[in-house]
């Protein structure tokens, strides 16, 4: 396996070109994007995406609001997890690949030239899919982002105080030792919540983290992300509009349609998007008559 | 878009302190581990010059047509050449025919049970067995027991033992990439299993166990252990003869000749040797590349 | 079995391969297809009869307890003598230590790099490049060891303090010659690291450093204990190497710049020589070759046993 880490995306306009391949067809930014009040967590605007040349997301601008659940919501391949990748430069890591626009990140461009990755995703963490422990303890599962930083506080306290705020820590506290593969479905995805809490970060993203996950699992996922908003950012990736639903503020609706992969059609409180949906393709995904 | 929130305390996200420092390793570590990947590759370079400076001028027809000689400066490789090509040709005779076959029985009709699995396990370990017990096994069975001394015979038929494990591995892998619908569509045609992997897998499977075949003769052209052991470390001054009979001559290979000239405590034989060195390189990096061109055909087709 | 992975399942599979073989002379091309399999198992019981009863014969004469007493010197050519096995057990020692020292860091280095590192075509062309060192015959190695490393470095490095013939310079030679062993099995137990793994790492703020050391190594390491451990299997059985340049004198001794045998390089000498069949020395050969067989059959065993591990955790 190798994964290639691009820092900065190609300046001039001949190789840029070159990448892109052929031009996307004519797209205008939709109309139905709601600007969330008060404090942003993110500012994205024009951006767009290309895996070796073929394009991913398409002019995609939305603000994120701050301390709140914000979700990413569309039909498989309308670009939501790429969307949610390009917050932490994550995409970075597949090789090929162009990325061009803004996402701002309290007062910085996260794709500025002298940004390093490490330090965005050091602020800014994730969760993903299918639960990813390391095969290493608990604790060292917790510890790890706090020892490659060279944290220098008391990481029992770090350890302890993460596990405890990702609703882990009475179920695992007596056996910190034990092996982190050795958990639940659950346990071990609510194990990679708290591992990315340790890093102490802003805002936590979330890439489907339920999809791999019992019911009753699922549901105290859903209970932490609600709990965990009040102090952190959450975007969150979900297929599941129900879920949606019942842990965000504000909703995305992504689509890839003949013409153009990976736009966003519409954004708006929660809410408004269930009761209300501005355009048709939102209201014909939501009641379930696609995707 | 214009920005309708706002957003508080700016961060610049350079890297700055701590995160400078270990990217700047991790950078670094770049070229570090490069350095110390083509390290082995830079010995095998010098190696390559230091033979080709004392060995080049050694190197003409004279020595390539001269039998062994105890003087340095007549003394040449004919016989060790002949004797490495004929041991090679029936080494190739011998191996590969029941390699493949062992495979296809392993592959295509062995019944799923603990015989399979210890003949399997049995091939992973002969293959890891050293050159020199091959040599002590055919010294005991084929120069002893069947008496046929360390003749050419005898080399092959050992050398045939050492690389049948890794051409046995080779050709199952090789049948293991045949598409599976190939075989139920010949199988639906109402060809027998045989036919089927006669017309339809080991076609299908050839260039693998090309590839397997002739990595196995590389190595097998470059042993010296096992031979010495059979007793073929000897001066071999005729062709070996193209006859039944010429199998049971003894015989001398590159390698052993290469051997031969780097013991001598005379300096004059290191330029003998030099330029058996770079005729044997030659044969085996050559084979090693027409091993993956034929490697990357398979893998275009 | 590629029929039993036919998505229909493997009744249908099974179904045909208990169908009769319709012609009468495919019998015979079956029989004969057993028997290929049947080679290997017969070069096994081969391999260990013939190393075992030589070997017992050498044990009629001169005790087990005499062998491997660690008291007793490896002296064979005058009387009295002597068959501690030990000296050539600690000099294959000796250069499996010094080589390995080199081999380990740089293998593993180079394992990384094509790993998690370089690029798909730079992989492309380094890895068949660097197996080219395994596949070098190692008479061409023992010829540069002597010629080249002991004469023309470590003589004018070490000065009298190193022997001509001397451990070092096989260690080096035997090194680069393991090098693509740990790179290469290494490297694919790395590769097989899940992917998901790496982007967990990056996405705390690890670095490729970070993640390279700190995640794929570790959650990778049985992979790479098996690397060692057919590493060391291929420097305990190499044979040209030692015999040139390592010299012909069993010592009891880890120092790399002395002259010191193997137990392939006894062998090897026994080999050349012309000792009768049925003397001592004659049999000695068997015994020591047993011994080598036994240890690189358990080295050889135990890495399988770890690959096989590994590769149940994740797969």
């Amino acid at each position: 396996m190798s994964i290639r880490v691009r820092s900065t995306a190609p300046t001039d306009e001949r190789s840029r070109e070159a990448l892109r391949g052929r031009p996307a067809a004519e797209h205008r930014p939709s109309e139905n994007v709601a600007r969330p009040e008060g404090d942003l967590a993110f500012s994205i605007s024009d951006l767009n995406l290309w895996y070796s040349g073929k394009q991913a997301l398409t002019g995609v601008g939305l603000d994120i609001p701050r301390k709140m659940v914000t979700a990413l919501i569309g039909p498989s391949g309308c670009g939501k997890s790429t969307l949610l990748r390009c917050l932490n430069r994550m995409n970075d890591l597949i090789p090929g690949v162009t990325i061009e626009g803004t996402v701002t990140y309290r007062n910085a461009n996260i794709y500025g030239s002298e940004v390093d990755p490490v330090e965005v995703r050091r602020r800014i963490g994730m969760v993903f899919q299918k639960p990813n422990p390391f095969p290493k303890s608990i604790y060292d599962n917790v510890a790890f982002g706090a020892r490659v930083n060279g944290f220098r506080g008391n990481l029992d306290d770090l350890v302890e105080s993460s596990l405890k705020r990702a609703a882990l820590w009475e179920e695992v506290k007596d056996d910190l030792k034990k092996s982190g593969l050795a958990l639940s479905g659950g346990q071990q995805q609510r194990l990679c919540i708290a591992r990315a809490l340790a890093n102490n970060p802003d805002v936590i993203l979330m890439d489907e983290p339920c999809s791999a996950l019992d019911p009753i699992a699922t549901l105290r996922i859903e209970d932490l992300m609600r709990e965990l908003a009040t102090d952190y950012t959450i975007v969150v990736v979900t297929h599941n509009m129900q879920q949606a639903a019942r842990v965000s503020d504000y909703t995305a609706f992504m689509l890839t349609d003949e013409e153009i992969t990976g736009q966003l059609i519409e954004y708006a409180p929660t809410e408004t998007m269930f009761t209300q949906p501005a355009d048709q393709r939102t209201e014909a995904y939501i009641s379930g008559r696609f995707g | 878009m214009a920005v309708a929130g706002t957003t508080p305390d700016s961060v610049t996200l350079r890297a700055e302190g701590g995160v400078a420092r270990r990217q700047a390793w991790s950078r670094a570590s770049r070229y570090i581990l490069l350095v110390a990947t083509l390290l082995g590759l830079v010995v095998l370079v010098i190696l390559g010059i230091d033979n080709a400076i004392v060995g080049i001028p050694s190197l003409d027809w004279d020595f390539l047509s001269n039998y062994p000689s105890r003087f340095a400066e007549r003394a040449g490789i004919r016989s060790s050449i002949l004797g490495s090509v004929w041991v090679l040709v029936f080494t190739v005779i011998f191996a590969i025919p029941v390699a493949v076959g062992a495979a296809v029985w392993m592959e295509e009709f062995a019944p799923q049970n603990g015989i399979l699995t210890t003949v399997r396990l049995n091939i992973a370990n002969l293959a890891g067995v050293p050159s020199i017990i091959y040599g002590i096994l055919g010294l005991a069975v084929f120069v002893r027991l069947m008496e046929l001394g360390p003749s050419i015979l005898a080399g092959a038929l050992t050398l045939a033992l050492m690389i049948l494990p890794m051409t046995v591995i080779t050709s199952v892998e090789a049948i293991n990439q045949v598409p599976p619908s190939i075989r139920e569509g010949s199988l639906a045609l109402g060809a027998t299993r045989w036919q089927t992997v006669w017309n339809h897998v080991l076609p299908g499977a050839m260039p693998g166990i090309m590839t397997g075949t002739i990595l196995a003769v590389a190595r097998a052209a470059g042993e010296t252990a096992a031979l010495i052991m059979i007793g073929a470390f000897t001066f071999i001054a005729f062709d070996p003869s193209l006859s039944f009979h010429g199998l049971l001559d003894s015989f001398t290979t590159l390698p052993i000749q290469v051997y031969n000239w780097t013991i001598r405590p005379q300096p004059e034989f290191r330029a003998n040797a030099a330029a058996g060195i770079i005729v044997l390189m030659i044969a085996v990096i050559g084979l090693n590349a027409l091993a993956l061109v034929v490697r990357d055909r398979l893998r275009r087709n | 079995m590629a029929l039993a992975s036919s998505p229909d399942g493997s009744d249908l599979s099974r179904a045909i391969r208990k169908r009769p073989l319709s012609r009468p002379g495919e019998s015979l091309i079956m029989l004969s297809l057993v028997l290929c399999a049947a080679v290997s198992i017969a070069t096994t019981f081969a391999i260990v009869y013939v190393l075992f009863a030589d070997a017992i014969g050498f044990f009629q004469e001169i005790s087990f307890w005499h062998f491997f007493n660690p008291g007793n010197e490896w002296q064979t050519l005058f009387n009295p003598r002597s068959f501690g096995v030990w000296e050539l057990v600690l000099g294959t020692v000796n250069v499996t230590l010094w080589s390995m020292l080199i081999a380990l860091p740089l293998g593993l280095a180079a394992a990384v790099y094509l790993s998690e590192y370089a690029h798909v075509q730079t992989r492309r062309f380094l890895k068949p490049l660097l197996e080219l060192l395994a596949g070098v015959p190692t008479v061409v190695y023992a010829n540069f060891a002597l010629t080249f490393i002991s004469d023309d470095v470590l003589l004018p490095l070490f000065g009298d303090s190193v022997s001509f013939f001397n451990s070092l310079s096989a260690s080096i030679m035997l090194g680069v010659m393991i090098l693509p062993i740990i790179a290469s099995v290494s490297e694919d137990a790395m590769a097989s690291v899940p992917r998901d793994l790496r982007e967990a790492a990056y996405g705390l703020g690890a670095t490729r450093l970070e993640v390279a050391f700190r995640v794929v190594f570790p959650a990778a390491i049985s992979g790479i204990m098996a690397a060692i451990l057919l590493a060391i299997a291929r420097v305990i059985g190499e044979t040209m190497i030692v015999a040139v340049a390592a010299g012909s004198t069993p010592t009891l001794s880890l120092s790399p710049l002395e002259s010191i045998q193997t137990m392939t390089g006894y062998m090897l000498q026994v080999a050349l020589g012309d000792a009768a069949r049925g003397t001592t020395d004659y049999t000695s050969l068997f015994a020591v070759g047993a011994l080598l067989f036994l240890m690189t059959f358990v080295l050889n065993v135990a890495a399988q046993i770890i690959v096989r591990r590994f590769r149940e955790a994740y797969e």
